[in-house]
Parts: C-alpha cells; structure tokens; sequence
C-alpha cells in the first residue's frame, strides 16, 4: 500500500471540494472494494476524503412517489428496507444475493455502483491489464476468460461489471445524482452511468474527477412480479456467470436486465419489447455477442435463465 | 512396543474414555481466540521483524539481475534477502524443486526475495519496488498437450505398471464391456491458515515457530536444506489451521525467514500471501485416466483397467489415480498403469487423500457406468465385486473389510430404493432430483510414532508428542487413551504437541495420525503403568488403573503415593513389522448423494448426502465426524466447482484466491449424516483403530457425478462439473 492522506468530511459539497483540491483522491465510505485494491497497488489514491460523515445514510419518499436512497445507506439497510422489501422487491433481491452478510453490513448504495471488475487478471499486477495499466494489452482475452463478457466488450478489454445491486436498480429505472467540486448538482440516468469499454477501459463512469454520488432515485412503484435470479458456480459469495433482473407483468410482459456479462448491467429496449418470447428477448440481449470459446455458454444461459425467470413470474412450482 | 501380534482384550476396550463423544478439549483455547497459530506468536521471540515475499512474475527462465536500490530506500527497510545471494538449497524431505536461492525460475510466484522491515505495511509496500530483469524461457504449462505423450512414472522398482492375468484377452471376450476417460483438474488445498513462520535464532541454534503437519521430517528437512545439524534445529507447531497435505513439507516461509533472521541479526516472521498458497506451495495435479472394465452379464468383473495420467515439475509422481484400483474389486485379468507428464507449473504434490480422491472420481464413475449397462443396481454392482483379500496378491487377505456392510447400511439409511432409476425420471418443478452413491475407499497406513507421559506429584498426566492437531482432534484423542489408560478423568490430562523437541510421532497426514499416534501413547502408557505397578510390587497386567488409583488383588494405591518421591516418567513408541506385508490394510465407506439440479440453469446443488463407514474403533466419535463431513463438504467442492484454471500461455494458477477458487460455502452443503460401523481391527493398530480423516472425501465426487446422471440423463466426465459442459444437453426449455 503506498502512503496516503486522509481527512473526513462532513457534506457532500466539502467533500467534492475537498477531492477536486487534492490530486489524485478517492472518496471511501465502506472501503469493501477500495482497501483490497489498494493493498494490491492496484489502486493508488494520494487522498482519501472519508464521506462517511456526510449524512446521506437516509432513504425518503420522493415527491413523484419513488425513494431517494442515500449514497451512504448500507446495503443491509437498503435490502431490508420494508418499502423496498415492498414496492422493489427485485432491489431487495439483488442486494442479498451479493457478497456477504459482513460485507453487506459495510457496503454503501454510492460505493457499490463503483466497484470494479473481479476480472483475474486485473488483479494480478503481474499480468497485462489496460484498465489497471493503458496501454498494456489485455491478457484476458486468450486466457482464463469463463466469468468475463459477452456483450459491451471491447478488443481493449472484456471485463464484466461485477455487481448485483445495480443490475436491479437497472431495470427499475433508477437515477444517480452527483455533487460536483463546484457545488453544481446532476442526475444521471443508471443505464448512462457506466461506460462500455471502448479504447478506455480505465474510464468505468461518466463521474468528472472529484464528483460524488449523493443518492440513487426509484420513480414510483412499477407492481408486477419482482425477481432476481443469480446463476453462479456456488450458491454463495460467488459473482454471478449470468443474472437477471426481471419485473414481470401476469402475461410475462415487462423489463428486464442481465447481470454478469457486460461492462455494466445490460437492458435492451427491444428485448424487452419482445417479452413474453423468452427466444426472442434473449436474442436481443445478446446481439453482437463476441465471446471467447470458454465464456460461450454464456449466451445459452441467458436465454435458459430467462425462461427460468419467465416461468417463475407465471407461478411455477419453484 | 513392538506391535508384532494383533492384540489381545486390552485396557482401551473397556471404552470408558476413548470412543466416548467428547468435545475438543482446546476447543475454548480456540474459540476465545488463545489458541496461538504461527503468525500470532508474538510473546515467542522479541524484536520480531516482518519479511514479505518478492514473487517471481513468470513461470519459467532466470534472473538476470535485481535492483534494490528503491526498495532499500524505504522507510523501515531493515534487509533485503535475495534468491541470487544464496546458491539453490538442497531438497528437503518431499521437494521436487528447491524452495529457494539461485537464479533460475521453474514457476510462479516463486521466492526471488524477502524485503524485511519493521511492520509489515512496510515490507510489502518495500516488497513491491523490487526490480526484478527476467530472462524468460517458454515453458509446458499445458497438460492436454503433453499427456498424450506422457512416459510411464518409474518406482523404484522399475515403471509403475502392473498385470495380473491377461487383461487384453478378458476384455475383448467379456459379454459386456466399457472404455471411458475420466478428467479431474488441479486442485487447491485453500486450508484457512496459510503458510506461516517465524525463525530466530540462538547462535547456531534456530527455532521455527510454524504451521506444518510433519514435525520430524520437517526438522531433518530444515536441517539439510540451511545446513545445520539437526540438534540445533527445533520446530514448534501446536495449531493449525488446517493443512490437507499443504504442510507436510517444509515451505519457503520456514527457510526464507531462518535466512532473513541471520541476514537481519533478529527473528523474523513471514506468512504468504493467499496467491502464493495457490502457485507458490503445492497443488493436486491434474490427471486424465481412461478405465476399460469386462464383465460378466451377472456383474462379476473380469477385466479391470485404469491408466492414469498426470503432470510435475522434475517429471517424478504427480495424482496416482490408481492405487485403489489395484484393491478395490475382485477381477482375475488386471492392468493398471501410471504416466508422468513433465510440466512447468508449481509443485505437484500431496493433496488430502492423495492418489484415491482423483482414481476414485473415476473409478466410481466408471462402476456406475458399466451398472448402467449391465441394468444393475450400482450398490449390487459393488457387492457382487467384493473380495476379502488384495485381488493381485490373494494370499494377502484384508485385516478387516466391511464394504458390504457399509454399502448396505448405507442404502438403507439414505432409502436408496426408493430413488427413481430412470435418467431424468425425476422433477420437483423446475428441479430434477438424482441420486448417486459410490464406495469410498482409502488405505490406513502403519506408521512409527513416539510419545512421554508425565505422571506428576499432584497425579496429573502430561502428555508429550510432536504429533500436531491440524483441526483434527489429536489433542482430545491423545488425552482420551491417556486418561483411558491410567484411569483418570480428561481433566486430569495435558496434551502437548507440535515441538520437534518432543519424541516423533507419526504427524498428520494420509489419515494415520490418529491410530498411530494414539498408539504411541497407548504404548508409553503401557510403560508408566508397569513402573507404577512395580513400585506397589503388583503385576502390571492384572493391576487395574480407576479413579486414580491402582487395584490389585484386593490392594488398592493412589497413583499420587506413586509420584511422592517426584514426577514418573515413561517414553515408548509403537513401531510395526511384518502386519502391513501380511494384510492389507484399508478403510471403507459407502457414500449416497441426492442432488438438484434447476432444468433452466443447470445449476446444480446437493440436497442431502450420507457416508456410512467402517474405519475400527472410533476413537471419539464427535471429532470423527467432523472429519468425516469436513471431508464429504471438499468432496462436493472437487465435484462441483474446483479447479485452479491455467493460463497455459504464462503458467501460472489464475484463479489464485478465495474468491476465483470457489470451495463449497455453508448454503451448499444442507445435511450431511455420517454413520460409523461397529469393528475393530487388532491388526492395524493397538488401538484397534484405523485412519478416518481422509475417507469422508474419497468417493465423493463420483457419487455427485453419478447423481447428475441420475437427474439429467447427462453423463459428464469432466470435473468439476460446472454448468457450462452440460446446459445445452439439459432439456429444451
């Protein structure tokens, strides 16, 4: 771990200002990705600004009938959350069939959005890497590539988002809102929010340098059925090979977003026009799939786990 | 003792102690987090400074040269031990390469350098300005590639191929035949402690504070590799947490911290990083293994064939996925056979049963397979193979063989006749339900082991060992035959172990830790109670020791009026002879799995298994079990999702952490149940026991195997069985 400073802060704005004075900062709260990375020298912040004190840790009612989430709300509170437990239920959902117990109790709602990729070789400094290193080539591509992308995915790198939360927070329509170090505030749609590769690998959202999460907005309640279903090797603490984020009407109408195959969490519009037809949804999502020979399967699994989730949403026996 | 003659009634069949369920005995040590493991040793060594490891970035070439410069400059930088100051260490005891000092490079993440500094922050954050000039060399990092050309492994006896009969005839006349290949992957021993020491030294003495399994050998080890005599060598290791084989042998911490220490003029503690327990230390290595059975229409074999391949650095031993082949069945025309490919990824080496975890997963999916085809049940299949004595030496009989009854208690206990037969026969919604079972089999193994027990003035007995507790239960069990043995309560017991100035014990490994080591205690016991009884002019062997007393003839002593001149002490070991040569010695176990397998994803996820097994006398009942499920849970990982994945282009294990190399989690082992059989084998040991920490895992994975069958209709041969090599021959959805 290289030497860093440190300091806390107490609003949002103090904080953004205080990242924008320092170079080379980073903003932590739960610390659940960030430590690990920066003990690895993978990350190498000079600043850290400690948001911890800023008071975004509350969930309300929005005047359009949704929830501002607070960028510090845990991921324990915000899954356990009985409006959520209610009215999005696939948020509650995807958040429990993250990590685990210990690290959701430390994981916040702002931090979770920006965790990065499990790719291996993005973690072993030893290998090339252009997120970790632009420039170096991406050794992933001819390797060890079963969990990695399908779709999204550049000659540059084919790393996945990694995440649960945000795949539901995608088909739920979500908004994140920013502070920036100049005071000035925005609202940035979820499926804007991450960036697909590219030549840019190591630009993973469209946050400016210094710009903060303050909350996550869900417009109002959409009803239907709520389903969340992670396909992974073991039946914990695993990231997912394929999942899905599903809210079903009875007649299997809807929206849906795939987890575990793209640099962020993967909604296409006319999938979701095409649902019920489970083959035909798949079909869109996966359109201009480029996958390796060990990552292959994965384009099936979308397709079977959709119709797993379709079938679910109709009440079959689980 | 000499253990020559199978024993007769003894002291320990009064079961007044040992075989009683008894709770770990260091179990508060451990939970309340007193339990001292080998990096936490503090109070052991004063001014202890911390050493982090520079690992290789390749796989295979040399340095040509390091630069220190920066890394030297850091604050708190003490020393820097460098690989190219050192000529290569000599192999210590079960090294197929040195574990250090040279220029040249044979795998990833090996030890180029040692950065010592005043906290550990400092070292690692010195480690990483290290820089090091490679000169690379391709290495053969893939093992498909080179399998096929693989020469046969060569024994000291010449290559390791044995014949019995004529296999080629039998086969080809048999009525009813099949010829699979099986693929099992490398494995990962991934015990929660990782590799650890501290070292200091003494003027030509040095101390390793450490985790290791095999104290004695590690001594001599130590001793060979840094030149020492061994008297000025001591190793100390009263926990672990865990090994699975991964500590048999002495690691690059021990050495590279004993360097650093003299280098650095105090001690000097290190502890890998999780990656180098993945590359660095010792692997399970892949194996290919094709199996070719004959047989009758009524199921009797008589051709059996296993070929087994696997890979390792030098090219000696890798996976002997065969052994148990040449054991397990009757069948009069046999040919088994074991190949070595030479491949440059780490070291190859003991993995938790070794040899029969991976010839079991095929062996047992082979049996299930030649069942399929003879339209037999699987369990009868077994049964109508068994034989009492070793098939290729049949004047060799079985000291003790209860596979029958095993797979018939088994059956009925899991309600084997009640799962469905039919390949996909069976659906709860969106689930299809299988059911598998296979033999688990594994030898037990005699082996030297040394014990001195310490009667003291108050009565108290001490006992002392090298014998290590892996989380295993050695000290509970040790203190069970002692107590047993001089008829006091546990209480009155102290059981002290890991110090390699203790007499040698058997260690931990290959599941005769517990057998043998209570057997060398059984036999100082023996000792203690002869002089006791001597000093009361009473026979040994009548005298009876209860309740702290000792009783004979009407007369009875406390044991304190024994010790009032001061403590007593006795020493002995067992050491076997001819009963190995004379018997075949083995455990047996019959596993039954029932799995889930979800008709979308493929998923795939046990519901309930059971084991049933007969291993003699068990010594404490709750810590058997604990090893028999701590077992059956790593079978349902080496089935299910382990595999360290190559990168066969550098060389190097990718999946190199907790995370990438997936072991099974609490959710995905729901119910275990473990039944032991009644039996006691005088041959195997005095305790009448033999080993069980290993048996729980062989068998395993075929069961799981045979189960996915049984639910989908897919038959997979390659392990683990991840979704991915049968979702799209699962049924259209």
């Amino acid at each position: 771990m290289k030497p860093f400073s440190y300091e806390r802060v107490s609003s949002p704005a103090e904080a953004a200002a205080a990242a924008a004075r320092a170079g080379g900062a980073k903003f932590i709260a739960g610390g659940t990705n960030l430590l690990d990375l920066m003990k690895l020298e993978i990350e190498t912040p000079r600043h850290l600004v400690d948001v911890t004190g800023t008071g975004l840790d509350a969930i309300t009612e929005t005047d359009e009938g949704g929830l501002r989430i607070g960028a510090l709300v845990s991921n324990t509170a915000l899954a356990s959350d009985e409006r959520v437990k209610r009215d999005y239920a696939v948020l509650s959902r995807a958040i429990v069939a993250g990590a685990s117990g210990q690290l959701r109790n430390k994981a916040t709602t702002g931090g979770n959005l920006l965790q990065r990729t499990r790719c291996p070789y993005f973690y072993d400094t030893n290998q090339a890497c252009n997120k970790r290193k632009p420039g170096s080539g991406c050794a992933a591509k001819e390797g060890v590539s079963r969990q990695l992308g399908i779709v999204g995915v550049s000659d540059a790198c084919i790393a996945t988002y990694p995440g649960d939360m945000a795949v539901a927070l995608r088909v739920l329509d979500a908004v994140v809102e920013t502070v920036k170090a100049d005071g000035t505030t925005r609202a940035i749609p979820l499926g804007e929010f991450h960036r697909l590769w590219g030549d840019t690998p190591h630009i993973e959202t469209v946050l400016e340098p210094g710009e903060m999460i303050t909350a996550v907005t869900l417009p109002k309640p959409l009803g239907g059925t709520h389903i969340y279903h992670k396909v992974r090797d073991r039946r914990s603490y695993a990231f997912a090979l394929v999942s899905v984020a599903a809210v079903l009407d009875a007649d299997g109408k809807g929206r849906v977003a795939i987890g575990g195959i793209a640099p962020r969490p993967w909604r296409v519009e006319a999938a979701d026009a095409a649902l019920p037809d489970v083959k035909a949804a798949a079909r869109a999502l996966t359109q201009g799939a480029s996958p390796t020979d060990q990552n292959a399967f994965k384009i099936a699994l979308v397709e079977r786990t959709l119709a797993g989730v379709m079938a679910k949403a109709r009440g079959e026996a689980a | 003792m000499k253990y020559t003659t199978p024993a007769g009634d003894t002291v320990i069949d009064r079961q007044r102690v040992v075989g009683q369920p008894t709770t770990r005995i260091d179990g508060p040590l451990k939970v309340t987090g007193h339990a001292p493991y080998a990096y936490e040793r503090h109070d052991v060594a004063a001014n202890q400074a911390y050493g982090y490891i520079v690992p290789s970035a390749i796989a295979k070439g040399r340095v040509r040269s390091i630069d220190l410069a920066e890394a030297k400059a850091q604050p708190g930088v003490i020393t820097i031990l460098t690989t190219t100051e050192v000529d290569e260490l000599p192999l210590g005891m079960g090294h197929t390469v040195p574990l250090f000092g040279g220029s040249e490079i044979r795998f990833y993440h090996q030890a180029l350098a040692l950065v010592v500094a005043e906290t550990f922050e400092q070292a690692r954050a010195a480690a990483k300005l290290v820089r090091v000039d490679y000169e690379r060399t391709q290495g053969n990092h893939d093992f498909h590639a080179l399998a096929p050309d693989a020469p046969l492994v060569e024994g000291s006896d010449g290559p390791d191929v044995s014949k019995v009969g004529d296999f080629e005839a039998a086969y080809a006349s048999a009525p009813v035949s099949i010829d699979v290949t099986y693929e099992t992957p490398h494995e990962s021993h991934a015990m929660m402690e990782p590799h650890a020491s501290i070292a200091a030294w003494e003027g030509e003495k040095l101390t390793i504070w450490t985790s290791n399994q095999m104290i004695a050998w590690s001594k001599q080890a130590v001793a060979k590799m840094l030149d020492l005599d061994p008297a000025n060598v001591r190793l100390d290791s009263p926990f672990l947490g865990g090994g699975f084989g991964a500590k048999l042998f002495v690691r690059v911490d021990a050495v590279v911290a004993a360097l650093a220490a003299k280098k650095a003029g105090r001690p000097v503690k290190v502890m890998l990083d999780r990656p180098l327990v993945f590359n660095n230390t010792t692997h399970r290595s892949a194996t290919i293994q094709r199996l070719r059975f004959g047989a009758e229409r009524d199921g009797r074999l008589t051709a059996i064939s296993h070929e087994c391949t696997s890979g390792n650095l030098a090219g000696q031993e890798g996976e002997n996925g065969i052994a148990q082949t040449r054991l397990l069945y009757a069948g009069a025309n046999r040919y088994t056979a074991q190949r070595i490919a030479r491949l440059d990824l780490p070291e190859a080496n003991a993995m938790r049963a070794p040899g029969e975890t991976a010839g079991l997963m095929a062996l047992e999916g082979a049996m299930d397979e030649l069942a399929e085809k003879l339209g037999m049940d699987p369990v009868e299949l077994r049964i109508v193979n068994d034989t009492q004595v070793d098939p290729e030496t049949p004047n060799r009989p079985y000291s003790s063989r209860m596979m029958v009854e095993c797979l018939r208690r088994g059956a009925e206990a899991f309600g084997w006749d009640k799962r469905n037969k039919t390949p996909g026969g069976m659906r709860e919604g969106r689930w299809l339900i299988g059911h598998g079972m296979a033999v688990g089999f594994r030898n037990s193994v005699q082996m030297k082991s040394a014990a001195r027990v310490r009667l003291s003035s108050n009565g108290k007995l001490t006992v002392e060992t090298d014998m290590t507790d892996i989380g295993t239960g050695s000290y509970t069990i040790l203190a069970q035959t002692a107590a047993e043995m001089l008829g006091l309560p546990l209480e009155d017991v102290t059981v002290t172990l890991g110090d390699s100035d203790m007499p040698a014990s058997c260690g931990s490994g290959g599941q005769w830790g517990a057998q043998n080591s209570t057997s060398g205690v059984y036999a100082a016991c023996v000792k203690l109670r002869e002089d006791i009884a001597e000093r009361f002019a009473m026979d040994p062997n009548t005298a009876e020791f209860a309740d702290g007393e000792i009783r004979s003839g009407g007369e009875s002593r406390k044991l304190t009026e024994a010790t009032a001149s001061g403590e007593i002490v006795a020493e002995d070991s067992v050491e076997y002879d001819e009963l190995s040569k004379k018997y075949q010695q083995s455990t047996f176990a019959g596993h039954f799995v029932e799995i889930a397998v979800d008709a979308y994803t493929g998923e795939t996820y046990v519901r309930r298994m059971l084991a049933a097994c007969a291993a003699g006398r068990i010594l404490n009942p709750i810590s058997a079990r604990s090893q028999v499920i701590g077992a059956m849970t790593m079978g349902v990982g080496g089935a299910l999702t382990e595999e360290l994945a190559v990168d066969t282009r550098f060389g190097f294990f990718v999946n190199h952490d907790l995370a990438g190399y997936e072991v099974p989690v609490h959710a995905d082992i729901p119910h275990q149940e473990v039944i032991f059989l009644d039996e006691l084998d005088a041959i195997a040991s005095p305790m009448k026991a033999k080993g069980v920490g290993e048996l729980g895992l062989c068998g395993v994975g075929a069961a799981v195997a045979n189960a996915l069958y049984n639910a989908t209709g897919v038959r997979v041969r390659e392990y683990p069985l991840t979704l991915d090599k049968y979702l799209d021959q699962l049924p259209a959805v």
